[in-house]
């Protein structure tokens, strides 16, 4: 309990400090902002969330259904693949379909020159962001989703069907209802991390809060008027994340059940190919086109960019990726079990704020965290000189330790999701026939909880572990000298625009985030029997 | 695995600016790439045996840093892009001025601050580029005619979030004032032929293919594209060369260095920049990145000088900085995206 409260307090130094920044006012940069620009981003932002809400979903289900419930050609690849879109950061799955599909891409250039075809619909608009953050951000919905579907999807289907309902009827009736309260937790995932972008919308010049955020403090000059914007973002999310609370009160916690995979939908042979040709499709456009023309670009500039020196880059990217997910794996664990332990309304807010660093934009977060590590750091040096002769201006700040504690801070949110829910469904008589068995706490733990938490433990150590790779901002404000990652090689290319350059990073990213799916897939079979 | 372990224990645990330096040592915070800056620090090192650490980031977050570390700051030099990025650094009280011969006979007057925080180190022109098929080059004249309805549907724009975007449209309120750059921005936006690009890159390409017929780029992202693809129907134009105001000649703009003012290495951190600005040094600086030396007497690299030569604007680059805000906030008004 009180090292739950203890993490809690730390995940919240960077909303404090965010918060905070009311207590200086900002002449007229808010008015001017209110004016001018809110208006028409507030709109921008409702409709991206919604766009980007109802694509994932549908996506998400869908897919989930069909791999965990069905059976049809390919079924087995799609079961794993159709997560691999999570390996690849949304910016880069935006640039790659402006490049392909805007008036200057090969498709446009081909239809108007061979066919005098013009007029297609412009892939730099509000829809273009929505279908791109749809197929960037489905694998959220998908992977808890499709859980849900495996472990209790046959028994709904087959109650649903005892009581005479049709199998369409059950699925829209009984299995999704079910499912609902996890494919919200997918759907909070990909939505706070819709907000927090700033990479894709700045590539669609689509103006959401986060890019007005931004604003304020790199063009505008103001950090007290960025702070302040991504404040109010920050209590949206946060009604939205209570709102989101109480349709889990409703939650059933069915034991977890026997595998699906007896008792799959065997489809007709033409609903078979539809199944396969979506997937398929699916697939493609989100991950292997966008990857295929990375490579593409990859190999214009694998012979002058390519050195000795993306081993260490790599290394970097892997370690702390590894490292960051195990801190965060460990933590959401403790946070959730401390929530099983002592269930009540403090605890519930306690685990609300500490999960609250996924929707805040990531420099905002960096610089929140930033400040008062400085702070404590000119504190430790002025007292280390004093009694010391200590004579530098390093302490903490120089250290991969602030970096770990910014990224477990930022990705908590994705670790807690996937471990919340697993441990809800293991039913409170576990925990009595075990204590009845004179089991302690700890012994619970090990022996009885983990063992069953194995599948979400591993879901988030990955969602955890491919974010942590993509991640930039932080990385960039909080890297020791010298710690360069694949991410850090992205940032440099791109700030002046190098895009085919940065396709080589970019690569190596998705290569070393396939790692992670690799292993839900080997955790899925074992599952699935 | 051994000796990697035994570095990340050491990151862990100790601190690098904790044990004592055994060469002289420089701490750049940058803003410019890696890619354009490691092979100078490299020269500079083997030239000098001054070693160099640094550390890449974007401007707001680098200031912000310094900021947070104040007089704990291990940085001894800010390198940046764009004047109004070190114009805001000083003012915010993270430079400070030196006093330096080398610098004020090396840089122009109107490419330092005038009160020696910061000195530019490369010039990037901010110029018009047109499709060569279908605009001739008398056609074009100045950066405020491309408001006149003529180029109704034939122009396209980087995003005025780029502060490429914001300096120059600064030092067009210093020109005419307010409500006359107003005026031309809002015609900017009518003449648009679709929304704004979020690259230079981007926005040539469509005028190469027939999207729109003229844009605003800086020469270094034409160099790059024409290198890769010298096929293209694009060529440069240099605006207001003729006009007698203070308007005239390009709008070119600056990046450049400061030494900060809890820099513990101050003297090291002068000599560095000073070498950055020497003969040896500029054309390393600017030809990496196909941009212009800053030191007159230097002459820029061959594809550089093949597009001619032409009048800077002479207002100093500061006023990119003190006006940014004000620039800002206009094209919001003005609806450019």
């Amino acid at each position: 309990m009180l090292i739950a409260l203890a993490v809690a307090v730390l995940v919240m130094v960077p909303v404090v400090v965010t918060f905070s920044s009311f207590a200086q006012v900002e002449g007229d940069i808010l008015p001017h902002l209110a004016k001018f620009v809110l208006p028409e981003l507030v709109g921008n932002t409702l409709w991206l969330v919604l766009g980007v809400g109802i694509g994932v979903s549908v996506l998400g289900v869908s897919l989930a259904w069909l791999t965990a419930m069905c059976e049809f050609p390919g079924r087995r690849v799609f079961d794993w693949a159709l997560l691999l879109p999570l390996a690849l950061p949304a910016y880069v799955t935006a640039f790659v379909a402006i490049g392909l599909l805007d008036f200057t891409g090969p498709l446009q250039t081909w239809l108007r020159e061979s066919w005098r075809i013009t007029g297609l619909p412009e892939i730099r608009s509000r829809g273009g962001v929505i279908l791109v953050m749809s197929l960037a951000l489905y694998p959220y919905v998908y992977l808890i989703a499709r859980n849900a579907f495996a472990t209790q999807g046959a028994i709904a289907l087959e109650a649903a069907q005892s009581l005479g309902l049709s199998r369409t009827r059950g699925f829209f009736r009984v299995a999704l209802p079910m499912a609902r309260p996890w494919i919200a937790a997918g759907l909070m995932l990909a939505l706070m991390e819709t907000l927090a972008d700033f990479g894709t919308m700045a590539i669609f010049n689509y103006d959401t809060f986060t890019t007005a955020i931004y604003k304020a403090w790199y063009s505008l000059f103001s950090l007290p008027a960025a702070a302040q914007l991504a404040s109010i973002l920050i209590l949206f999310v946060l009604v939205t994340v209570v709102f989101e609370q109480r349709s889990r009160t409703q939650m059933r916690y069915g034991a977890v059940g026997r595998s699906a995979a007896s008792r799959r939908i065997s489809l007709s042979p033409a609903l078979a190919g539809l199944a396969f040709a979506y997937a398929g499709a699916v697939l493609a456009i989100a991950f292997l086109i966008p990857v295929a023309q990375l490579a593409l670009w990859t190999r214009e500039v694998v012979a002058t960019d390519l050195d000795t020196r993306y081993w260490s880059f790599t290394w970097h990217s892997v370690l702390l990726a590894g490292i960051g997910a195990l801190m965060v794996v460990a933590v959401a664990l403790l946070l959730a079990y401390a929530g099983r332990q002592r269930p009540g309304s403090a605890m519930l807010w306690t685990q609300r704020l500490a999960t609250l660093g996924y929707a805040f934009p990531g420099a905002v977060l960096a610089v929140g965290l930033f400040i008062p590590v400085a702070a404590l750091d000119n504190w430790l040096i002025d007292t280390g000189h004093a009694w010391f002769g200590f004579d530098g201006t390093e302490i903490l700040k120089g250290t991969l330790l602030v970096m770990l504690l910014a990224y477990l801070v930022r990705f908590l949110a994705v670790g807690f999701g996937p471990i919340d829910s697993g441990l809800h469904r293991i039913t409170r008589n576990i925990d009595e026939a075990a204590k009845n068995l004179g089991t302690g706490t700890g012994a619970l733990l090990a022996r009885v909880h983990l063992p069953m938490l194995r599948a979400s433990l591993l879901t988030a150590g990955a969602l955890a572990f491919v974010d942590i790779m993509k991640e930039m901002p932080i990385t960039l404000m909080t890297r020791p000298f010298g710690w360069d990652t694949l991410a850090v090689r992205v940032f440099e290319m791109t700030s002046e625009g190098e895009w085919e350059r940065a396709a080589l990073p970019s690569l190596a990213i998705v290569i070393a985030g396939i790692i992670p799916v690799i292993l839900l897939t080997w955790r899925g079979a074992h599952s699935h029997g | 695995m051994k000796p990697t372990l035994t570095r990340l224990l050491a990151a862990l645990v100790l601190t690098a600016a904790a044990l004592p330096a055994l060469a002289e040592q420089v701490v750049v915070y940058s803003a410019r790439n890696e890619q354009l800056i490691k092979p100078l620090f490299d020269a500079y090192t083997r030239d000098t045996g001054v070693q160099i650490k640094f550390i890449t980031d974007k401007e707001g977050p680098l200031m912000a840093r310094l900021q947070a570390e104040g007089r704990n700051t291990p940085a001894d030099v800010l390198l940046t892009v764009d004047a109004g990025n070190l114009w805001q650094a000083a003012q915010q009280g993270l430079l400070r001025p030196i006093r330096s011969k080398t610098l004020e006979a090396n840089v122009p007057a109107h490419l330092r601050d005038p009160d020696n925080e910061w000195f530019g180190l490369s010039v990037r022109a901010r110029t018009l580029v047109y499709n060569t098929q279908k605009v001739k080059p008398a056609e074009l004249s100045t950066y405020e005619d491309l408001a006149s309805p003529k180029w109704k549907g034939r122009l396209c724009l980087r995003t005025s979030k780029k502060v490429y975007n914001q300096s120059l449209v600064a030092m067009m309120i210093k020109e005419y004032g307010e409500d006359k750059t107003e005026a031309m921005v809002r015609g900017w936006v009518a003449n648009l032929a679709t929304s704004p690009f979020p690259d230079d890159t981007k926005a040539m390409e469509a005028v190469a293919a027939g999207q729109c017929d003229v844009t605003l780029v800086n020469t270094y992202y034409f160099g790059r594209l024409m290198e890769k693809n010298p096929a293209l129907p694009l060529a440069i134009f240099w605006p207001n060369q003729g006009l007698k105001s203070q308007a005239a000649g390009v709008h070119v703009n600056i990046s450049g260095a400061g030494v900060t003012r809890h820099a513990k290495n101050p003297a090291g951190a002068q000599k560095l920049i000073e070498w950055l600005s020497s003969d040896k040094a500029q054309n390393l600086f600017a030809d990496v990145n196909l941009e212009y030396p800053v030191n007159p007497k230097v002459a820029p690299d061959k594809t550089v000088a093949a597009w001619g030569s032409f009048r800077q604007n002479l207002i100093n680059v500061k006023e990119a900085g003190s006006l940014q805000a004000k620039a800002v906030k206009l094209m919001d008004r003005a609806g450019y995206k």
